[in-house]
């Protein structure tokens, strides 16, 4: 199979990628050899450190699984909060009127520039001074306030990117069959660009995920990533630790992923649909940035 | 309400000098890496693509926060690498740079090979025919396009690689967030006022970026 860079490789191609595949695997074996050589002088790979994860039962039943399902739980009060508040902005920055437009865009703007974790602060610092909730729930009604804060406003591009993905001709013809705007947007655009969507809403669910770890870090929530610091302080294992936490994220994000892949594919392949789609990735690497622009194909 | 600014106990520039210098090695030191990840994923070599691609899916599917932390507590403190930093705060420093550059190569990985899509299969046809090698072809005829094509998404990612910077506050590197939080917590008074300098400073800093890249990247995009 040749690509833009390469063709079909010849016998002498076929050889030459033998020796870069020797190169590669001697340096990459040098660099194993010496992160592990370094691991074992310091002790980390001693056979106590990693054993406890298989052996012990209970650091998966004390620590782990309840620190998952505190990231799952921020992470999924976030999304149920962001999303509805997320289309109403997005729809809000699509509005005719201007005095609707123009703040609705300011506020996207502003709350898309400022870091999560400045928002999360300043959540925190909000329930201290203006409200009785407790110190126990505060890291979690903190760290979802700046979560939703920031990802309402990237929802509110997608559902801008999904809704401008969609042919002209979609409101050109339910305005000709004489639908108001309010119809047309309520009948025709949403429903469309909601199946556009998907694959970006549920990449955005990964960056909200991932971005727990930051209320575990600066807060104190009790997510995944905060057990670090109990399970190192009984089994002193701290590499051990992280890589496992490291790993329950991946598995659950790389899940996520894949569905929206998964998803993206099958709707630029179906029959029945525009083809319209807002690609997962745009968003994911957009959550930072400026608007994601959904193409179609 | 502002006179927590006159004070002269808090280096608001200073600590936003420090998001700045974190943001600018990054962006160097990930620029870089992410040209030599999206180099092995398109490369002819199956080992390499294969290191590419494992590389890219569990880098981004770990959090920035897990990445940051594990180099202080796993790197630093277990291991004891330092980078040649002596004090506390150049470790820190040098340690978040390199998690960030870790993290958003991935990123950039990404987009350049988006980018490479964008080049037409027949320039390159045509370059081979000349007789160039990969590389060759690579760096002389499909880089260079590519990076064309890529700087808006680049852009996007140096953004929020300048927000991602404020993690570094999880490792006590003195930059803008940590500032904020110590703020917080001695002027509770002066709440918003505080929150409003410091996302003031963030929109500075990323405001100008967006619109200056996004100038650019039209006037160099490739037409075609």
């Amino acid at each position: 199979m040749s690509s833009v860079l390469y063709d079909t490789p010849g016998p002498k191609a076929r050889v030459r990628n033998w020796i870069y595949t020797a190169a590669f695997l001697v340096v990459f074996g040098l660099a194993m050899w010496w992160v592990l050589a370094i691991m074992a002088e310091n002790h980390q790979l001693d056979a106590a450190k990693w054993s406890p994860f298989v052996t012990d039962g209970e650091i998966w039943t004390t620590f782990l699984l309840p620190g998952l399902g505190e990231t799952l739980k921020a992470g999924l009060i976030a999304m149920v909060i962001a999303l509805p508040l997320g289309a109403l902005l997005g729809i809000g920055r699509l509005s005719d009127h201007r005095w609707v437009r123009i703040p609705v865009g300011a506020w996207v703007e502003f709350f898309r520039a400022i870091p999560v974790l400045m928002l999360m602060l300043f959540g925190s610092a909000l329930y201290v001074r203006y409200s009785a909730v407790s110190s126990e729930l505060r890291p979690l009604y903190a760290v979802v306030t700046g979560l939703v804060l920031y990802n309402s406003a990237v929802i509110a591009e997608i559902v801008v990117a999904g809704i401008k993905s969609l042919p002209r001709g979609q409101t050109d013809a339910a305005k000709a069959i004489g639908m108001r705007k309010g119809q047309i947007m309520q009948h025709v655009l949403i429903p469309q660009a909601v199946t556009a969507m998907l694959p970006a809403l549920v990449s955005q669910l990964v960056v909200i995920l991932k971005d727990t770890a930051i209320g575990g870090a600066v807060l104190g929530l009790g997510e995944l990533l905060s057990m670090n610091r109990q399970i190192s302080a009984n089994y002193s294992n701290t590499i051990a630790t992280l890589v496992v936490i490291a790993l329950l994220f991946i598995l659950v994000n790389f899940a996520l992923t894949n569905t929206a892949s998964w998803l993206e594919r099958r709707l630029r392949k179906s029959q029945k649909g525009t083809g319209a789609v807002v690609a997962g990735d745009v968003a994911e690497v957009d959550a930072g940035g400026a608007a994601g622009v959904g193409q179609a194909p | 309400m502002f006179d927590f600014l006159n004070s002269g106990q808090y280096d608001v520039l200073g600590a936003f000098w420090v998001t700045v210098q974190l943001t600018l090695y990054s962006a160097v030191g990930s620029l870089i890496w992410g040209t030599v990840l999206a180099g092995m994923r398109v490369s002819p070599v199956p080992l390499m693509r294969a290191f590419g691609t494992a590389y890219v899916d569990i880098v981004r599917n770990t959090p920035l926060t897990v990445i940051i932390i594990g180099c202080s507590l796993g790197l630093n403190q277990t291991l004891g690498i330092s980078l040649g930093g002596g004090t506390f705060k150049e470790i820190g420093f040098r340690l978040a740079v390199l998690g960030f550059i870790a993290y958003t190569g991935t990123f950039v990985c990404e987009a350049l090979r988006s980018g490479i899509n964008t080049v037409p299969v027949g320039q390159a046809e045509a370059a081979r025919a000349l007789g160039l090698s990969f590389f060759q072809v690579l760096t002389l005829i499909v880089l260079p396009q590519a990076f064309r094509a890529v700087i808006a998404p680049l852009t996007n990612v140096l953004i929020a690689l300048t927000k991602n910077t404020t993690v570094a506050a999880a490792i006590g590197v003195a930059e803008a967030a940590l500032l904020m939080k110590e703020m917080i917590e001695n002027e509770p008074q002066a709440l918003f006022a505080v929150f409003g300098v410091f996302a003031l400073g963030f929109v500075l800093l990323t405001l100008p970026t967006g619109l200056l890249l996004g100038w650019v990247a039209k006037r160099v995009a490739v037409k075609r």
